[in-house]
């Protein structure tokens, strides 16, 4: 029992941080057709920018509503500043492109994030953990737990709400999907794509910088620990079905679960486990899970 | 198949730089330079499996499949069975990665586009999450390689460096002999329209799979090749993605022009990197990365493009 509920929640918390984190790339797929490989690049920088205004604010005990402002803050500017230089000066000078071409400068632009982090941020590894201390845990079941850790789900809970809202409820959600069914149609019917596509490219950019930035004061922000998490929700993404937002949130409860799993009882399938799922996937589904139909054309 | 294949051109060509990249190597310049070409050499088969592959317009963002599964036979040879003859070290490398290669190839050949990329990366990091949590296979420290001997001898730099380049040369020939086969020929021809090949009564099935086959094989050498001469395999630096993403990089930085376009962008690709990590240790990836959006925009040709252009060998056309 003990041992389920361990599984149940690491899973979980592991989950949500992996949502936060594919939502951006599925969202950014979905709209643009394009690999974001760059994603991870917003993820390392989300997580230093948020961890070095923490070590900034200190360990102080009124500053507890701060911390998460930062938190925020941190990952809408990196969102808005590498989304908006990189979308308008790179991407969109290549939508005509093989698609290959463009996750190759995606790539690009992948090892240009990480190596801007050294030049600002140093290579000391960083650990902005007042936030998570001060939040204290408690005891689940017999398990101990922090609670900060616990937060994230509920962040991914509202993140996943307003994300339903936005799309279903809005006229911009409308928009969107439209931009999505088909890019031509959206053009002629006076939409303004070029415009949709950088917001798009933003908002996926701050959804991934905001899963760094949120997870940062659970772990040490060290350089080259975002390279992980690139393939980790790019197989998230694919099981769910790629551009599906249903699809990320069962992607990472399925990969979360997993792995959770596997670390708890055979530790040696951890990663193995992950691909295997992901493979297996493809080959019987290779729209993934959770795909949105395919329009048929003619 | 091989018919009057020396008397062409392009492997007259290949040949001659082969021989002056080994010569340099190996009597001219200092070492470090001359592990570049070597490295370059060896790395360079790889490229060529991907492009390959490219001409068909399948990309694969795995390769590093079978790279790193060449480098780990040869490492699981030297282990088990204590081989460390060379060209029994290439040819274990070479059928281990075909041998994989021709298993999922027949899962792959149906895929096409992003589906084919990601199929491929899934794979190849399945081999990742293997070899980086295995106790016995090395975890991330991987294994050690012991000098390559030939015939009970030990081979010593030099003599590796020569069996590099008389490696790429067999690889040279074999593969200009597949693209100008008219199996080699099919490859612009699926990539136009797959449908009208079919009414041709070819198979773009199997053509494909041929062909992959072919690719993984090329992988598979690079990566042993590569093993022995770092005298080393982990799985950070043979297996991981980015692995890949460097072999794809490559590729579209050397240009799909040409067969001895890998093998020059391979050795410029490592003098890049070479040079970049000696004068700027905290740059080298933003150098490495500047240089590709650089190629995507401004040299989408590749290296070989700005080559055609003073090409001295170029035809007068008539």
């Amino acid at each position: 029992m003990q041992f389920l509920i361990t599984v149940l929640l690491d899973g979980l918390i592991y989950a949500s941080y992996l949502f936060i984190v594919s939502l951006g790339l599925t969202i950014t797929f979905g709209v643009m057709k394009i690999l974001n490989v760059a994603h991870g690049g917003f993820f390392a920088w989300g997580a230093y920018l948020a961890s070095i205004s923490i070590i900034y604010l200190g360990n102080n005990e009124y500053n507890s509503f701060l911390y998460y402002f930062a938190i925020f803050l941190s990952a809408i500017i990196v969102g808005l500043f590498f989304g908006y230089i990189i979308e308008r000066f790179i991407l969109r000078k290549m939508y005509n492109e093989d698609i290959h071409l463009i996750v190759l400068a995606t790539f690009g632009l992948f090892w240009i994030l990480e190596d801007l982090i050294l030049h600002v941020f140093g290579v000391d590894p960083l650990m902005p953990y007042y936030p998570a201390m001060e939040l204290g845990g408690i005891e689940l079941g017999g398990i101990f737990q922090g609670v900060y850790s616990l937060t994230l789900a509920g962040l991914a809970i509202i993140v996943a709400f307003i994300c339903w809202y936005f799309l279903k409820k809005t006229k911009y959600g409308k928009v969107l999907q439209s931009v999505i069914f088909d890019r031509e149609v959206s053009v002629s019917m006076g939409i303004n794509v070029t415009k949709v596509y950088l917001i798009t490219f933003i908002i996926g950019g701050m959804l991934g910088a905001l899963g760094g930035a949120y997870i940062a004061p659970t772990i040490s922000v060290s350089p080259g620990f975002a390279i992980d998490v690139v393939v980790m929700s790019f197989a998230v993404v694919v099981i769910g079905g790629m551009g599906s937002v249903p699809g990320a949130l069962i992607g990472s409860l399925i990969v979360g679960l997993v792995r959770a799993f596997a670390v708890h009882q055979a530790p040696i399938l951890e990663l193995f486990i992950i691909y295997a799922i992901m493979a297996i996937v493809l080959i019987i589904k290779p729209e993934g899970l959770f795909a949105p139909p395919k329009p048929r054309k003619i | 198949m091989f018919k009057g294949i020396l008397k062409e051109q392009t492997i007259q060509v290949g040949i001659g730089f082969v021989f002056i990249v080994v010569l340099l190597g190996t009597f001219i310049l200092p070492e470090w330079m001359s592990n570049n070409f070597m490295y370059g050499l060896s790395r360079g088969l790889a490229v060529l499996g991907l492009m390959i592959l490219w001409r068909t317009n399948l990309v694969s963002f795995g390769h590093a499949l079978y790279y790193g599964f060449g480098a780990y036979a040869v490492a699981m040879a030297q282990k088990y069975l204590g081989v460390t003859d060379v060209f029994l070290r290439i040819i274990i490398a070479i059928a281990a990665a075909g041998l994989l290669g021709f298993v999922l190839g027949f899962i792959l050949r149906r895929y096409r586009e992003i589906f084919f990329a990601m199929l491929s990366l899934a794979f190849s990091m399945v081999l990742y999450g293997l070899l980086a949590k295995a106790e016995f296979l090395g975890s991330t420290d991987g294994m050690s390689i012991s000098p390559s001997t030939m015939f009970g001898f030990e081979l010593g730099r030099f003599g590796l460096f020569y069996f590099i380049g008389f490696v790429v040369i067999l690889s040279l020939i074999f593969a200009h002999a597949y693209l100008r086969s008219s199996l080699g020929h099919l490859t612009t021809a699926i990539m136009d329209n797959e449908i009208r090949v079919e009414y041709l009564g070819y198979s773009v099935e199997k053509a494909i799979h041929i062909k992959y086959v072919i690719s993984a094989c090329l992988a598979g050498g690079a990566g042993g090749l590569m093993a022995a001469a770092l005298g080393q395999v982990d799985p950070d630096s043979m297996v991981l993605w980015s692995v890949s993403g460097e072999l794809v990089f490559v590729t579209i930085m050397a240009g799909l022009g040409n067969i001895l376009a890998p093998f020059v962008g391979a050795i410029f690709f490592e003098f890049i990197r070479t040079y970049a990590y000696e004068f700027a240790p905290q740059a080298w990836q933003m150098i490495i990365g500047g240089t590709l959006l650089a190629i995507i925009f401004f040299l989408p040709g590749g290296l070989w493009s700005l080559f055609q252009k003073i090409n001295p060998f170029k035809k007068e056309k008539k």
